[in-house]
């Protein structure tokens, strides 16, 4: 509890604050394990790997960006990766459907959005805990997306639609522009607008948050919804990516998500964290599983060692704030 | 202390309304529109293959009334049951199987503990963690494949019947004796309910909630590794995806049966009442030849009614 009421009543974050100290640790340690695979393996610096690392980093941070308010808000959104497997699946169809990517990227968007915004329901209107409710939500879309496809995989897109997931601009992957706008984006909202400065108010101690007038559950439906639309967002990547879409695409989404957003410096009890943090996390996460890869470990590997770095990403997080308070 | 604890043992006639309403009104609505629901051997079929989930739901209404949670149990159960197939394969000796995916299950039941009590991390991430991990192990030990060919000692468990009363359902018996003599009839019981309700007191009273919390956990780990047995047998082999999403059965059957997720008071028979409903609700489903996605999403939207239901009361 002390900790809460301390954070509460924190200045605001200057130029070299407790958190940017926290991201420059984690940015010299995404060097490391950069110059660690340089020396492991040859093609770790090749420029087609690099982007590649890039691209995939984009799609976690994609669904850990949204996930990372959610985070700020002392909540949790486990249905993430359910949600992008049910709005891949609606959106190919759409566009199969009206051959319209204009439609079906709209359609996948708002499919992700109505699917943060019940979660938003159930954690404010029925007061559910959010883990809970999240994770009733990720058994419920399985379930639907399942059923939806009838073990089908649409595949074959329009060639234009295909870009976004799959083609370049001045050499650099479409991903990896739509990855800065969005971390601009998110960076700016959580930092620089009132909205942004609420959600971290409710995180740090939700009954002060209440007393000095925000609208908490206006600002926690809004928090769900955006990290469903942004889960909605990767759907669309992931579509136009892989050219297809199956009903089991979700399942090894969520915990990477959970990982770049904890490894990102983003604080499990709230109020605490960036968006340029989770970016970083993403980094990390996808350095370390790309490295696996390089070094052909098994993919069957990989689920192992996300689940060992959530829980030494959470571990670190709570042992040097103890330490700093 | 004993006064607090007395305080929060739940008053069951206030309880059995909930969770005994939502099985008779699934048990008659099945029965008017799935033909064959009412017979005999789907009855016990339902019972059967609710074992399972009844040895994992027990030790997960002690995780919930300690304001815990455990989302690694499926996942530590798919591996307790390959360590019983690989073991029992190489060793044709079904004891040796159950010894290991005992320790293993026991293991990760203890890695949980640690990490909720000693390590502080809240316990929906820290099981989270854990999950991947067995998730991960289960498909490195079993190379993606199924564990076949197992002895027919493991087999024979699960088609076995002892006095005429399948085995599953002697040790899901068993299990819930149990746990009713631990929770209700020991000191231990009670500190478990000190646990959810009053931390504090039991740190006045001279224990380490700490250790009583790893105890639960490790509990939970270990009824993963006889369950892991069981399900070996039914499946006739280890498969790395074998209890994907059991311990969502399992939550939400404890939150059927109307134990709280935040006041720290249980009750074990709204548990295996609970388990009967989510049995009866799978079942009928598959009756009337809904496919099995569709039963996955109604047990979801069973656990947020229930839970709904469950805040209304609180406040009320």
């Amino acid at each position: 509890m002390t900790d809460i009421s301390k954070e509460a009543i924190a200045p605001p974050r200057s130029f070299l604050s407790q958190d940017a100290i926290q991201l420059f640790y984690r940015l010299l340690a995404a060097l490391l394990i950069c110059a660690v695979l340089a020396v492991l393996s040859d093609s770790f610096l090749s420029l087609g790997n690099i982007l590649n690392v890039l691209r995939q980093a984009s799609l976690t941070f994609f669904i850990a960006s949204g996930l990372t308010l959610v985070v700020l808000t002392a909540g949790l959104d486990l249905s993430v990766g359910a949600n992008v497997a049910l709005s891949a699946c609606i959106a190919g169809t759409v566009i199969h459907k009206t051959g319209s990517p204009a439609l079906g990227i709209l359609t996948g968007l708002a499919c992700g959005g109505i699917v943060g915004l019940l979660n938003g329901v159930m954690v404010t209107a029925l007061r559910i805990p959010s883990f809970i409710a999240t994770y009733g939500m990720l058994w419920v879309l399985n379930g639907l997306t399942y059923w939806y496809m009838a073990g089908e995989t649409l595949h074959g897109f329009p060639a234009g639609f295909r870009q976004i997931g799959s083609g370049y601009l001045f050499g650099l992957p479409i991903p990896v522009y739509l990855l800065l706008v969005f971390l601009g984006i998110g960076t700016l909202f959580a930092q620089r607008t009132i909205w942004g400065q609420e959600i971290y108010a409710i995180g740090a101690n939700p009954v002060a948050a209440r007393l000095s007038g925000i609208p908490v559950a206006r600002r926690l439906l809004l928090v769900y919804a955006v990290s469903g639309t942004m889960a909605g967002l990767a759907s669309i990547i992931f579509l136009s990516r892989l050219n297809s879409a199956e009903a089991d695409i979700g399942e090894s989404l969520t915990l990477p998500a959970i990982a770049a957003v904890l490894i990102g410096g983003t604080s499990l009890f709230g109020g605490v964290g960036t968006v340029f943090g989770t970016f970083i996390g993403a980094l990390i996460l996808t350095l370390v599983l790309n490295g696996m890869n390089l070094l052909s470990v098994s993919a069957n590997w990989q689920p192992l060692v996300t689940g060992i770095i959530v829980i030494l990403a959470v571990w670190l997080d709570m042992k040097t704030r103890r330490r700093t308070q | 202390m004993r006064e607090a604890a007395v305080v929060s043992q739940p008053n069951p006639l206030q309880r059995i309304p909930g969770v005994a309403i939502v099985l008779v009104l699934l048990i008659a609505l099945f029965s008017t529109i799935a033909p064959g629901f009412l017979s005999v051997a789907n009855l016990s079929n339902v019972l059967v293959q609710s074992t399972i989930l009844t040895m994992l739901a027990l030790p997960m209404t002690l995780i919930i009334m300690t304001e815990g949670l455990d989302l690694s149990m499926g996942a530590v159960l798919t591996l307790t049951s390959l360590c019983v197939a690989i073991v029992s394969l190489a060793t044709h000796s079904m004891s040796l199987g159950l010894g290991a995916g005992l320790l293993v299950g026991t293991a990760f039941g203890f890695a949980n503990g640690w990490l909720v009590a000693i390590v502080g991390i809240p316990p929906f991430v820290a099981t989270l963690g854990t999950l991947g991990m067995a998730q991960g192990l289960s498909l490195i030990v079993s190379d993606g494949q199924s564990v076949v060919g197992i002895p027919h000692s493991v087999r024979d468990i699960y088609s076995a019947t002892l006095l005429g009363v399948p085995v599953p359902i002697v040790m899901a018996l068993v299990t819930y004796a149990t746990f009713h003599g631990l929770l209700y009839h020991t000191r231990f019981g009670t500190y478990i309910f000190a646990l959810g309700g009053n931390r504090e007191a039991l740190r006045y009273a001279g224990l380490s909630p700490n250790r009583l919390l790893i105890m639960v956990y490790a509990i939970g780990g270990a009824m993963a590794g006889i369950a892991g047995l069981l399900m070996t047998a039914r499946m006739n082999s280890g498969h790395p995806t074998a209890g994907l999403g059991l311990e969502f059965d399992a939550i939400a059957a404890v939150a059927v049966g109307g134990t709280s997720f935040e006041r720290g008071n249980g009750w074990l028979l709204g548990t295996v009442l609970g388990v009967l409903s989510v049995g009866v609700l799978r079942n009928g489903l598959n009756l009337i030849s809904l496919p099995s996605s569709v039963q996955v999403a109604s047990v979801g939207v069973l656990v947020i009614v229930a839970l709904f239901l469950d805040g209304l009361r609180s406040r009320a």
